[in-house]
């Protein structure tokens, strides 16, 4: 809440500053006062206007509780009312609230994806749909994902429906070494991708290692063409973004002109002052350890290496270096830099005690994310690991919502948090069971048993099919 | 296994050369026969000469049997994946170890994928180590609607994969068909009939029929390759999303009635599911995808397999446009989500016996293999599998397949990478001494 009234501030000052910036020539008698440190401009200019829809007070009972924490529940309650958890335990007051009998059936926190195209790549999949990739340039640090985001795709009702999936982050694709700013979104629909946007949700830059930029920036006939390629455009970058900084902060520090705004060198400020988080795609061992002293070189921190294939390699360094991994179960092959691909990815990071948790990327397995952590669950145990399904579940919100920078709002049943509760019809890591029913910020938005509590975007509306149970 | 034998003894290898299929008896087992029904608690599965005597309650053990103790585990067939491109694909984004199509080839319907089978490819050990045991293997099309002979192979370690070569001919439809085609379903339709006529030309008098070269609308071999096609001796796989593609060619097939026709996909099919039925069409579908992913996948949802087989069809799980190169494990996962729809309002799914049969006995049966793989019925393939739980169940694992009889190796490179990095720190020294 903090962040969102500082650059609702910042926001307020931009008529000012532009006023002072333009309108003030040059005059070294009377220089004027700098705005003040990250207020010469708009950070929040396509603002959120995501609501929370109205909720009933809800306590459910008899449920075995997985708090997204690491803790467990059995024979607990979960009690919430106006958008917030209340409180978690055994015997609840259910004054004033619908009381829900969950015999036999389990309560998590929604399922957060911290690596989606929904909206970006939505269904249909036609090329007048194909916004994902600014792919014209290596880098294209001024494309800000939320911009390409079809609020209408079909495929946030299966990941809500099918995957109880309640904050999902877009990223822009991986063709270029800098694809663009993120945004992380509410899975409820709106008419309007303002209305999905996560309130006070930290941008993300979404960068790319590896075969990706060299091979479509290689195809045109330019730089990069190789991983040394990719490594020099972007340190030339970087050494371009902190003089960018440095003008920029000396100026709304100590005012005087304001420099020329570069819309692609905000994001990359934004990212050296820690305002904006980095989501790298990376599948190498050796690739990570680069990118990690490159970022060691510029001042900035990975948040997270998004795939990491070959992350159990180095569980060591990325835990030295405090930088998470999201990564999938069992896919592997693809392309060369997947092919050393283990079951146990996931599981030895857990294990060595690095940052880690489960992704998707992909529109069909963001609806079986508690399914892909079973596998991943599986494997570190058949290996001789003890893993719990509380522990587990923190490979699904918690951990996401940390390297989202949102872990203070959701990701977990903590009072005070965002109500975003599924309500499955038995264990999550079981292939048998499916959501009951999801609530975002307490708003019941999907119910198995009501089929007018499943959304239907615009597209599916008169289309075969429609309104049916996906 | 039976296709490269000759093959295999030219090679005068003994390393290349199956293992000696043996009589195996597993007691105290968990049965499931594969055909639809649901376990059997205490059965026994008795395999000898490679082939299923028996599996169920009772079975007497021949002399000599290998006899193990199942400790009341779960014993299936091994799983049938019913659509893929296992074998032919090493690494889907290196083209140079990519065989499954030839964008530049003047054959098409002639092409054979079988050749092209490397059973060293990595995926099919890490399919075999999850219970995988045969496989239904495609060419994709690219210069035409047809893409080629399809194969049907075992996932032994050893060097003879092949249990049907030119199994079927596969053949896109709909959107895909339509641009192979040169642009609309119609230059599909006209290229199809038109295929087929040159086919029944060259089956009148295959001497009289000239080859016109590169610039044939087919070529001779591409006639001949049609012919069986046309007979109804070999089964016609097209790829078929829109429920009015499918409707297309129910109707083609009063022209060509002996024509074997499998729809492969069929997204839409639960809206013309009664058709489909009527016409004896067996449907290879995609389990769980209910994106409208395309115009032609509108009606999509993961209750197409669970109606159409309300409706009398006969339906199995194939991976289509899904990872066909390397993930055929994943049928499991795909089946015991139809279980789950089963509890969903309006949802249609499957029993357990009925999900498991849709990656074992009924692939094999709509592909005309039935009576070969896929189940535990007497007279099939040796193929066997212990879990150490609910084969559908996530967590579970194979822990002793067995192909024809023969007990299998679980080891891959996936298994070697994760010992040698199960403690991922550098020792005394680089990792790459140590296995």
């Amino acid at each position: 809440m903090k962040r969102t009234l500082l650059l609702g501030a910042a926001a307020a000052l931009l008529a000012g500053c532009a006023a002072q910036g333009g309108g003030e020539t040059k005059s070294a008698s009377t220089k004027a006062p700098g705005p003040g440190l990250n207020k010469g401009y708009s950070h929040d200019p396509f603002p959120s206007t995501y609501r929370a829809y109205p909720g009933r007070p809800t306590l459910i009972t008899n449920v075995t509780v997985l708090d997204g924490e690491g803790g467990r529940i059995e024979g607990g309650q979960v009690l919430f009312r106006d958008g917030r958890i209340v409180a978690v335990g055994q015997t609840l007051d259910p004054a004033g609230a619908d009381v829900i009998d969950g015999q036999g059936k389990w309560v998590t926190p929604g399922v957060i994806d911290i690596h989606s195209h929904l909206g970006d790549y939505p269904s249909p999949g036609v090329d007048a749909h194909s916004d994902g990739n600014e792919a014209t340039a290596p880098i294209t640090a001024e494309v800000w994902a939320e911009h390409s985001v079809w609020p209408q795709d079909p495929g946030f009702s299966r990941a809500l429906a099918n995957g109880g999936v309640t904050t999902l982050q877009i990223l822009p694709g991986s063709a270029n070494l800098m694809g663009g700013r993120s945004v992380v979104l509410k899975n409820v629909y709106a008419r309007t991708m303002q209305g999905m946007k996560f309130p006070g949700a930290p941008y993300g830059l979404k960068m790319a290692c590896g075969e990706n930029p060299k091979r479509v920036y290689g195809g045109k006939g330019r730089m990069p063409s190789t991983r040394m390629g990719n490594v020099a455009v972007n340190r030339a970058t970087w050494a371009k973004a902190a003089d960018y900084r440095r003008k920029w902060d000396k100026y709304e520090n100590d005012g005087g002109d304001a420099p020329t705004r570069d819309i692609q060198l905000d994001t990359l400020r934004g990212v050296l002052s820690g305002e904006i988080l980095v989501h790298n795609h990376c599948y190498r061992a050796d690739e990570m350890a680069i990118v990690m002293d490159m970022a060691k070189e510029f001042g900035y921190q990975v948040s997270t290496f998004h795939h990491a294939v070959e992350s159990y390699k180095i569980a060591d360094l990325l835990k030295a270096n405090n930088v998470c991994s999201a990564v999938w179960a069992d896919w592997y092959g693809f392309k060369m830099e997947s092919y050393d691909a283990v079951n146990e990815n996931l599981a030895i990071l857990d294990k060595e005690g690095a940052c880690v948790m489960i992704h998707s990327d992909d529109a069909n397995g963001i609806q079986r994310l508690n399914q892909e952590v079973a596998k991943a669950m599986a494997a570190g145990r058949r290996a001789g690991m003890e893993i719990s399904p509380e522990h587990a579940w923190t490979w699904l919100s918690l951990n996401p919502a940390r390297a989202l920078g949102i872990a203070d709002r959701t990701g977990s049943l903590k009072p005070g948090k965002m109500a975003d509760v599924v309500l499955w019809n038995g264990n999550p890591f079981s292939v048998y069971t499916r959501p009951e029913r999801v609530w975002v910020d307490g708003a019941l938005m999907y119910d198995m048993n009501n089929p007018k509590l499943r959304p239907v975007s615009d597209f599916e509306l008169g289309q075969p099919g429609e309104g049916d149970v996906k | 296994m039976r296709g490269l034998k000759a093959i295999a003894v030219l090679m005068a290898s003994a390393a290349a050369l199956p293992a000696a299929a043996q009589d195996v008896v597993i007691t105290n087992a968990k049965v499931v026969v594969g055909d639809g029904s649901e376990p059997i608690e205490g059965g026994t599965v008795v395999i000898r000469g490679g082939r299923v005597v028996s599996a169920g309650r009772g079975g007497a053990a021949p002399a000599g049997a290998r006899t193990i103790d199942a400790g009341g585990r779960w014993v299936t067939p091994g799983i049938v994946a019913g659509f893929t491109r296992m074998g032919v694909v090493e690494v889907d984004g290196v083209r140079d170890t990519d065989d499954s199509s030839a964008a530049n080839s003047v054959f098409n319907a002639a092409l054979d994928i079988a050749p092209a089978v490397n059973p060293k490819a990595s995926p099919i050990a890490i399919n075999r180590a999850e219970g995988i045991t045969r496989a239904v293997v495609a060419p994709a099309a690219r210069g035409s609607i047809f893409a080629g002979q399809g194969a049907v192979i075992d996932l032994g370690a050893d060097m003879d994969a092949l249990t049907r070569p030119r199994a079927f001919q596969f053949m896109e439809w709909g959107e895909t068909g339509a641009q192979r085609a040169g642009g609309s379903r119609a230059a599909a339709m006209t290229t199809l009939r038109n295929a087929l006529f040159e086919a029944q030309a060259y089956r009148r008098n295959p001497s009289s029929y000239e080859d016109r070269g590169k610039d044939a609308l087919l070529t001779r071999a591409d006639a001949a390759a049609l012919v069986p096609v046309l007979a109804g001796q070999m089964p016609l796989l097209i790829h078929v999303e829109r429920a009015s593609d499918i409707l297309t060619l129910i109707e083609l097939k009063r022209e060509f009635a002996a024509l074997k026709i499998v729809l492969v996909g069929a997204t839409e099919g639960w809206t013309v599911a009664r058709e489909i039925a009527a016409a004896g069409m067996p449907v290879i579908a995609s389990a769980l995808a209910d994106l409208p992913i395309s115009f032609e996948q509108l009606a999509a949802t993961q209750s197409n397999i669970g109606r159409l087989r309300a409706a009398g069809v006969t339906v199995g799980i194939g991976s289509i446009n899904d990872d066909e190169a390397r993930q055929a494990r994943l049928v499991k996962q795909y089946a015991g989500n139809l279980v789950a729809l089963s509890k969903v309002p309006g949802a249609a799914g499957l029993t357990w016996g009925q999900a498991f049969a849709t990656i074992s006995s009924l692939p094999a049966e709509a592909i005309g293999m039935g009576g070969e793989i896929g189940s535990l019925r007497p007279g099939r393939h040796g193929d066997v599998v212990i879990w150490d739980g609910d084969p559908l169940e996530i967590g579970s694992a194979a822990t002793s397949v067995f192909v024809d009889g023969v007990e299998q190796p679980l080891v891959n490179r996936q298994t070697r990478l994760r010992d040698r990095y199960l403690d991922p720190k550098e020792g005394t020294m680089p990792k790459a001494y140590q296995y």
